[in-house]
């Protein structure tokens, strides 16, 4: 046999459905077989010796035994449990938020090891930070990039011309700016203010140290989520689930959690 | 699967026996097989027991857990304490607390958990009746017993936040080590959650 029997890998959980009376189907993203599928036998019993470690949002080291359908997982040791993302309501929905782009966006097995580290570090960047929102919209246009589906930001995707003036438009269906010359009614388009321009510029291209330097205030940050959700859920065709978990937090729980 | 040459009722019978979770198809030509071997009354009590479970069940009008009557047999037990509600994920989630016999308050059905990956939230489970149960009065301590993982948790401290400003004493059932475990398996979320509520002993 060309393949070996099991092989180790380094995952992130980031969905899992239940399977037969006590086990599961995991949807792990890996850093070196990008997004597959395997079974955790046993998971939903107490005392499973797999049991937390393969728990969703969970990055572990896995030894998993090739199978005939689905790979089964042998054993788990948690690397990075998160736990400030499991002890925080809001922060847990941002992290299955990520988890949920990724699963959706990724193909199985198409390898991209800065998807993984993309995912492990802002889950990280969920974990140590207040609100989230930066690392969430950063995480957004980082995927895009590595994804394919990078926004085009510098130039008018239209006309070409790199971008003038202060009023532009952004365009889900062309992947980028609209300048003011060439913005017509029949291109479904928003209207871009330019902080958030110079917002998305400049985080499709730094890292993240310097991403977190900038102050956004509540409209902007309202603004820069509003578009990439729009243009993720262009190119998705449908709605991300966890969304509305996450938008009904901001709603409804605002006050009680400050 | 094919039965060509066995009669109707049984290949009928071991096909749906086999529907069942947890029963492959040898288990299932097994239990009809002997179903077959069974004296006729034995079989007719089966029957019946089984048609019951559809025909005359519904959720308990006060806390949403499986009854044959208006309410359910916990929530007509004057004995118990009134004050305090449990709330479960589902009505088997019921079965096992009451085993221990350490618990004599009401419960709480939600027939679900939150889960926000699969499209799951809070108006998909039975969380307005529990709220609605709770500004009813009366109650001292809610008690979050809902699964020990990632969803259940969710669920858990959105119950919280909701009922957070209320006078309401909110508890979760304590987590830690699983008796008949092994400590060399045991992950950092239990492990660390069992050091934070160690006792003295």
């Amino acid at each position: 046999m060309s393949q070996l029997r099991v092989y180790q890998t380094e995952a992130i959980v980031i969905k899992r459905v239940k399977l037969g009376e006590a086990d599961r189907i995991l949807t792990l993203y890996t850093p070196e077989k990008g997004k597959i599928k395997a079974v955790a036998k046993g998971t939903r019993r107490p005392i499973s010796k797999l049991g937390g470690h393969v728990e969703l949002l969970t990055h572990s080291q896995l030894l998993i035994a090739r199978g005939r359908n689905l790979d089964i997982i042998t054993q788990a040791q948690t690397i990075n449990c998160f736990m400030p993302i499991k002890n925080d309501l809001n922060r847990l929905s941002q992290g299955l938020y990520c988890a949920e782009l990724v699963d959706v966006f990724a193909a199985e097995r198409i390898e991209s090891a800065e998807t993984f580290h993309l995912l492990r570090d802002t889950l990280e960047r969920l974990a140590n930070s207040k609100t989230g929102a930066i690392a969430l919209r950063y995480f957004e246009l980082q995927l895009l990039n590595y994804l394919g589906y990078r926004p085009q930001l510098q130039s008018c995707t239209l006309c070409n011309r790199a971008i003038q003036s202060d009023i532009n438009y952004f365009s889900s269906c062309q992947g980028g700016i609209i300048c003011s010359q060439c913005i017509h009614e029949e291109i479904a388009s928003r209207r871009l203010s330019l902080n958030a321009l110079k917002v998305l510029r400049l985080w499709q291209n730094c890292d993240y140290a310097t991403a977190i330097k900038i102050n956004i205030n509540e409209e902007l940050a309202k603004e820069l989520e509003d578009v990439l959700r729009d243009y993720l859920k262009y190119l998705l065709e449908k709605q991300i689930k966890s969304t509305a978990f996450l938008d009904m937090l901001k709603v409804k729980l605002v006050g009680i959690d400050n | 699967m094919e039965f060509t040459n066995t009669a109707e009722p049984i290949a009928r019978l071991i096909e749906e026996f086999n529907k069942l979770p947890g029963i492959g198809p040898k288990s299932a030509q097994r239990l009809t097989y002997y179903l077959l071997q069974s004296p006729p009354e034995r079989v007719e009590m089966l029957a019946e027991a089984i048609k019951g479970i559809k025909q005359s069940l519904r959720l308990c009008s006060v806390c949403l857990n499986i009854t044959d009557s208006e309410t359910c047999i916990i929530c007509r037990d004057n004995n118990r304490d009134r004050s305090r509600i449990c709330v479960v994920e589902e009505p088997a989630d019921i079965l096992p607390l009451e085993r221990t016999r350490k618990y004599r308050g009401l419960y709480h059905v939600l027939h679900g958990v939150i889960s926000p990956g699969d499209g799951v939230g809070p108006d998909d489970i039975k969380l307005n009746e529990l709220m609605r149960r709770i500004q009813n009065g009366g109650v001292t301590e809610v008690i979050l017993a809902t699964n020990p993982n990632l969803e259940g948790d969710a669920t858990a401290m959105y119950i919280q936040r909701l009922i957070a400003s209320s006078q309401i004493q909110i508890t979760r059932l304590a987590r830690g080590l699983p008796f008949g475990g092994d400590l060399e398996y045991a992950d950092d979320v239990t492990l660390s959650r069992a050091l934070e509520g160690r006792q003295s002993f």
